[in-house]
């Protein structure tokens, strides 16, 4: 068992939950992921590393409310525990010296940047960084994203705050100027990393992305993550998460994305009729 | 007594109520019907059956003894050389193994020697006799990585040699293809943990949610005690054709629908969380057990089911009791076809097959006549799932953690066949992880090989 030891909500739909994992928080890295069960007929979902506490063996990890098993995980209180936790999986951002390294979150894609971006800054890098969401009340990590950063610019989809528009929309705005930067890195939903690939193909500035792929063991073992790279089919768990976006297959991976929607609506639709699982009729 | 006897056929749910449940196909056999199979036994002087059991079951022994009624004694024996005797009677071909051999089956058919290893687990669970005994431990650790039959017949061994064993598993629980890959109608899970629990009685110690290559190397298991390391971590990686469309929604490796169904048991979704898609019409692409296992699954969700399999009836690999049970609950096979594409609508969904017809060219290399296309024969199988059940590659994981150990070019750790030695010392390994896919007695058999060398390399060390 998985005991959380700090739980803080960071918007109405997005809370952060430091998890007591004594093992995984010993060898995970930035850009690894873990997979965890909340309950004996749970499924198996992967959330990335957002920091961890080697010392103390805790994990952090930021989830937002979008399934069953994201509403339930919500329910949980400190000294509540999580049944299973596997990890490190997925491989890690190899923490060198890149240079200028541009840095974009997209909703709750901030969060997996965090810990890219601290790392990078720590290994020598000058990183900028810009992170957006569809309005104010939903942009996360500010303050830790600015710690972390030489410069950080915000935007929102409805003006709201900072400046009007999306991620990319910045970046392309340095590009154009002749900013020169080394390396592009971009987290959050497939549309917003396909914008910034598009943004970035141009002037061939490296891009790499990483994806939340639907996973079951989230070891090699099912294939359930694949996607097309560079014409090939490579697993998001063994060869992932984090991918050159110039060669990803942005449709496929977003039509697979939606293979079970309808099971997913399914699923949250009846867990909230029943009082969030109060009938206890779920478990 | 008298050995012109038939054999006994198994008791089966008749394939109209099977093909509608997950409960378990074959019944087993009475004690009456066991003993009378027993008695077709000759106990010949020869034993050709024990040279053909990978793990040299005492097989015309407990066979003695079911027919005399001393059940206990016939499961002594058994698990004296098999820790997983209610597994192996249900899921082993005997026909290419133990039964092979019987004498009876030069002129009649083979003693039913699963079927009686079944009933002697089965029974011994029935009347509570079946007791692991007590062993004073030698204080030496070993790590087994992988609770699959491979790990689970080393870890046995070894904890009755007096080895305090623990065994880390990756998945958040035990049996490994036993658990995810095995259909609950071929395997009852409670047959599966009761073996477990049995292993785990002998002193085993069983850690899940341990990825061994990510949350601990092979050099960290070293530095916490462990003497030796047996790595039976399984195939794994599941094979796709690289064809196009395969990546379409509604395209499942046999491994990942198996896994939602057995490990996750999407089938009782939404009581169980893990959904799993099933269409109207299935197209399974192998000829292998767990193509088998797949169509079947795919039949019990209520898909109309075809296998498609590019050689002929003669070299399906699937056990022949496998193919005919698939065939009596009305999955079609079609035989010498080959798929060339998956067609997917404009929404990323399977729509169609695209296949060609095959015929049986020269032998290749695995002396099997080489499957040729016909020309034009092209046509299109009307489904809307595909399930690709082609086999398996080895799980980079422990290799890519390891660069000292030695893999060969399809990434298959490579080992000694009988010692199951490395190239580095005190590391084992065996099973799938090294031969590539097979079956579970095999890899029984090399968990009890390295149990064996792991014993003299330790004992060579003091």
């Amino acid at each position: 068992m998985f005991q959380i030891k700090k739980r803080v909500e960071l918007s109405d739909t997005i809370t952060r939950i430091d998890v007591e994992a004594p093992w995984v928080a010993r060898k995970i890295q930035p850009g690894q992921f873990i997979i965890l069960r909340i309950r004996e007929n749970g499924e198996r979902i992967p959330l990335t590393m957002v920091d961890c506490d080697r010392d103390k063996g805790i994990i952090t990890l930021v989830f937002q409310v979008i399934g069953k098993t994201t509403e339930e995980l919500n329910l949980l209180r400190e000294g509540d525990s999580i049944l299973d936790l596997t990890g490190p999986l997925g491989n890690e951002l190899p923490l060198e010296k890149y240079g200028r390294v541009a840095i974009l979150g997209g909703g709750l894609g901030v969060v997996s940047i965090y810990p890219l971006a601290k790392g990078l800054k720590v290994a020598g890098n000058e990183v900028l960084s810009i992170i957006g969401s569809r309005s104010k009340d939903l942009l996360i990590m500010e303050e830790e994203m600015r710690e972390t950063s030489d410069s950080l610019d915000i935007t929102t989809d409805d003006g709201t705050y900072g400046r009007k528009g999306y991620v990319a929309d910045v970046l392309r705005d340095w590009l154009e100027k002749g900013e020169k930067i080394d390396l592009v890195i971009a987290v959050g939903p497939a549309p917003m990393m396909r914008a910034v690939a598009e943004v970035t193909r141009p002037y061939q500035v490296k891009t790499l992305v990483s994806l939340e792929s639907t996973m079951v063991d989230g070891t090699g073992m099912c294939g359930a993550c694949r996607v097309t790279y560079n014409g090939e089919t490579k697993f998001t768990c063994v060869d992932g998460p984090i991918f050159d976006a110039h060669l990803l297959d942005f449709k496929e991976l977003m039509a697979r994305r939606r293979m079970y929607s309808e099971q997913e609506k399914q699923s949250r639709d009846d867990f909230l009729k029943c009082d969030h699982g109060g009938c206890r009729c779920h478990q | 007594m008298s050995p012109m006897k038939p054999r006994q056929p198994m008791p089966e749910q008749s394939p109209e109520a099977r093909a509608k449940n997950f409960k378990e196909v074959a019944l087993g056999y009475d004690a009456e019907t066991a003993q009378t199979e027993a008695s077709r036994c000759l106990q010949c002087k020869a034993r050709p059956c024990v040279s053909g059991c990978p793990v040299g079951v005492d097989i015309p022994e407990f066979i003695h003894q079911i027919k005399e009624g001393d059940f206990p004694e016939a499961i002594r024996i058994l698990k004296g050389k098999n820790s997983l005797p209610a597994i192996c009677g249900r899921v082993c071909p005997q026909e290419n193994q133990c039964e092979k051999f019987c004498v009876m089956g030069k002129k009649f058919e083979p003693v039913a020697i699963g079927r009686l290893e079944r009933f002697a687990a089965d029974q011994a669970v029935k009347e509570g006799s079946d007791h692991p005994v007590e062993v004073a431990k030698n204080g030496h650790r070993v790590a087994v990585i992988g609770s699959g039959p491979a790990g689970l017949s080393a870890s046995g061994d070894l904890a009755k040699m007096g080895y305090q064993v623990t065994i880390f598993e990756a998945l958040h629980a035990t049996g490994g293809v036993l658990r995810y890959g095995i259909p609950e109608f071929r395997l009852p899970k409670k047959i599966l943990e009761r073996e477990v629990e049995y292993v785990k009685a002998l002193g085993v110690e069983i850690k899940t949610d341990m990825v061994i290559g990510k949350v601990l190397t092979l050099k960290d298991l070293f530095d916490m005690g462990y003497e030796a390391i047996f790595i039976s971590s399984g195939a794994g990686a599941p094979a796709f054709m690289n064809i196009p469309g395969e990546n379409l929604n509604g395209v499942y490796s046999a491994n990942e629908f198996l896994t939602r169904i057995n490990l996750m048991r999407a089938y009782q979704f939404p009581t169980y969380d893990t959904p799993v898609y099933v269409g109207k019409r299935a197209a399974v692409i192998g000829g292998g057990n767990t193509a088998m296992d797949s169509a079947r699954t795919a039949l019990r969700l209520g898909a109309e089911v075809t296998v498609v399999y590019r050689r002929s009836e003669a070299e399906l690999p699937a056990r022949k009791e496998e193919y005919h049970h698939a065939q009596d609950e009305g999955i079609s096979f079609k035989l010498l076809t080959n798929p060339i594409q998956i067609l997917g609508d404009d929404k990323g969904w399977v729509k169609g097959m695209e296949c060609i017809r095959m015929e049986l060219g020269e032998p290749d290399a695995s002396g099997r006549r080489r499957p040729v296309p016909i020309e034009d024969s092209e046509f299109v199988l009307d489904v809307d799932m595909v399930i690709v059940a082609i086999g398996t590659k080895a799980n980079p994981i422990i290799a890519k953690a390891t660069p000292d150990l030695e893999i060969n070019k399809r990434g298959n750790i490579v080992a000694d066949k009988e010692s199951c030695e490395t190239n580095l010392p005190g590391v084992f390994a065996g099973g799938d992880i090294v031969s590539g896919s097979a079956t579970v007695i095999e890899a029984m058999g090399a968990g009890k090989r390295a149990a064996k060398s792991i014993d003299e390399y330790i004992q060579s060390k003091k």
